[in-house]
């Protein structure tokens, strides 16, 4: 446990090293020009931004966040119960239909009251 | 899985921790993989370049090197020369954060994945999970660089890039629910092994739900939404240049090749061919290549959706798909 711990920093420390070494050779070797038009917002040709872009968001975004949760606990669940299915059998699979059914009731629910439409 | 007895006993002997034993092969074995995946980004991107050009009826890059070979390396070097542009009202660490967060994410799910007999840095008991988990954080940087760029079409395409990948992550772990099934294990060498006969043949159903949504798990066409040229710009890295755009890249074509070679070990067997052992790697690449292939054909064949089709394609026939195959696998397995 405490190996594969240590392998993983490892892993994140050599992939930031990496990343900051790049970005230093790039200040190396870069040529700097300043101007304002450059540092601006790329919009149509505006000089500054019209307006703030960070709006109030559309609701479906929230929807659809809920609904994953929704079903990435369901995914967590399945796994362990897959790994050892071979050896609980028929019952474990009832027992498992049910669960889903219970979660797929409530997608179709969803969707009958037209939560998974994007417009 | 390197640590010998003889080197335990070595750092026993020396006073070395054992952590540092670990810490220090840790390390070789990372820069050994960075180095592995910053060939195969060459490969492919090149590999790319020439694909889109039979398919389109062009050459391709011929100039720089052989047959164009050396383009990558003139694109690193033009995109390291140039300056490092800080958009006037960005948010200072999202911004610098985000492509950071995206290459080093695609870059640590590479650690389970394995390659040949033994040949794996980790071989995780959870490694299905975790190959599955870590790399799919990069939807936290794309947020980051939509929300930090303070320009409307990077934030349009930062919350699309989250409510797709989001979205498909769902059915992408519920299609290979069946093979972990089939193996009784979630380690990847285990489900290689557990491979006589190809999953691809008794996970039909899920081999094409995983295909799918393992394009757009990793946004390429036709689900390149987050990024459509047409409408967005360039979506999230609108406002990116350099480096920082360049570690984007990166990410992207790390997540190809985890994506093609999880699918590899997943439905095509693996490591498993026809020869001694030691040929495993070498039908490895072949089937690798093989999938980044048809990702690449499909890319440049299909037009991309709209963002309302891909919402609906996700939720309404892949989930239902997914949860179908774990059901006949369940029932066919209990009969």
């Amino acid at each position: 446990m405490i190996s594969e711990i240590i392998y993983f920093s490892v892993f994140v420390a050599v992939g930031l090293t990496v990343v900051v070494l790049m970005l230093g050779l790039q200040k190396l070797l870069q040529t700097k020009r300043h101007s304002d038009a450059k540092l601006s917002v790329y919009e149509c040709g505006n000089i500054d931004v019209v307006s703030d872009p960070r709006i109030q968001i559309k609701m479906r975004y929230y929807i659809f966040g809920l609904l994953f949760i929704i079903f990435d606990v369901e995914m967590i669940f399945l796994f362990p119960w897959a790994v050892v299915f071979k050896s609980l059998g028929l019952v474990a699979l009832i027992e498992m239909l049910v669960f889903i059914m219970i979660l797929l009731l409530g997608l179709l629910y969803a969707w009958r009251k037209g939560v998974l439409k994007w417009t | 899985m390197l640590t010998s007895v003889e080197l335990v006993e070595f750092a026993a002997k020396n006073g070395i921790p054992i952590w540092a034993l670990d810490a220090s092969i840790a390390l070789v074995l990372a820069l050994a993989v960075f180095s592995l995946c910053g060939l195969g980004v060459i490969v492919l991107v090149y590999m790319e370049r020439k694909v889109s050009a039979d398919i389109q009826l062009r050459l391709g890059p011929t100039h720089v090197g052989p047959r164009g070979t050396l383009q990558l390396i003139a694109d690193m070097i033009k995109l390291l020369s140039k300056e490092d542009v800080f958009p006037k009202h960005a948010d200072r660490w999202l911004f610098r954060l985000a492509p950071a967060l995206v290459f080093i994410a695609a870059f640590t799910g590479l650690m389970v994945i394995p390659i040949g007999p033994r040949l794996v840095v980790q071989d995780l008991n959870v490694g299905l999970l975790y190959v599955l988990a870590i790399p799919s954080i990069a939807v936290a940087g794309l947020i980051m660089a939509g929300f930090g760029s303070y320009n409307k079409y990077a934030m349009m395409g930062g919350l699309r890039a989250a409510a797709q990948m989001v979205s498909y992550e769902v059915p992408r772990a519920l299609s290979v629910i069946g093979i972990v099934m089939l193996a009784g294990s979630a380690k990847l060498s285990t489900i290689v092994d557990a491979q006589g006969f190809w999953y691809i043949f008794l996970q039909p159903i899920g081999f094409m739900v995983f295909l799918v949504s393992t394009l757009a798990e990793i946004n390429r066409v036709p689900f390149d939404m987050p990024e459509a040229e047409s409408e967005l710009v360039h979506g999230y890295s609108t406002e990116y240049s350099g480096m920082r755009y360049a570690f984007f890249l990166f990410g992207e074509y790390i997540a190809l090749i985890a994506a093609a070679a999880l699918t590899v070990v997943l439905f095509l067997g693996g490591w498993h061919g026809p020869g001694p052992e030691l040929l495993g790697p070498i039908w490895f690449a072949i089937k690798f290549f093989g999938v980044v292939f048809v990702i690449m054909w499909v890319r440049w064949t299909l037009p991309r959706f709209r963002i309302d089709q891909v919402m609906d394609l996700g939720w309404k026939v892949l989930l239902p798909l997914a949860l179908l195959n774990i059901l006949i696998t369940g029932i066919v397995m209990s009969i």
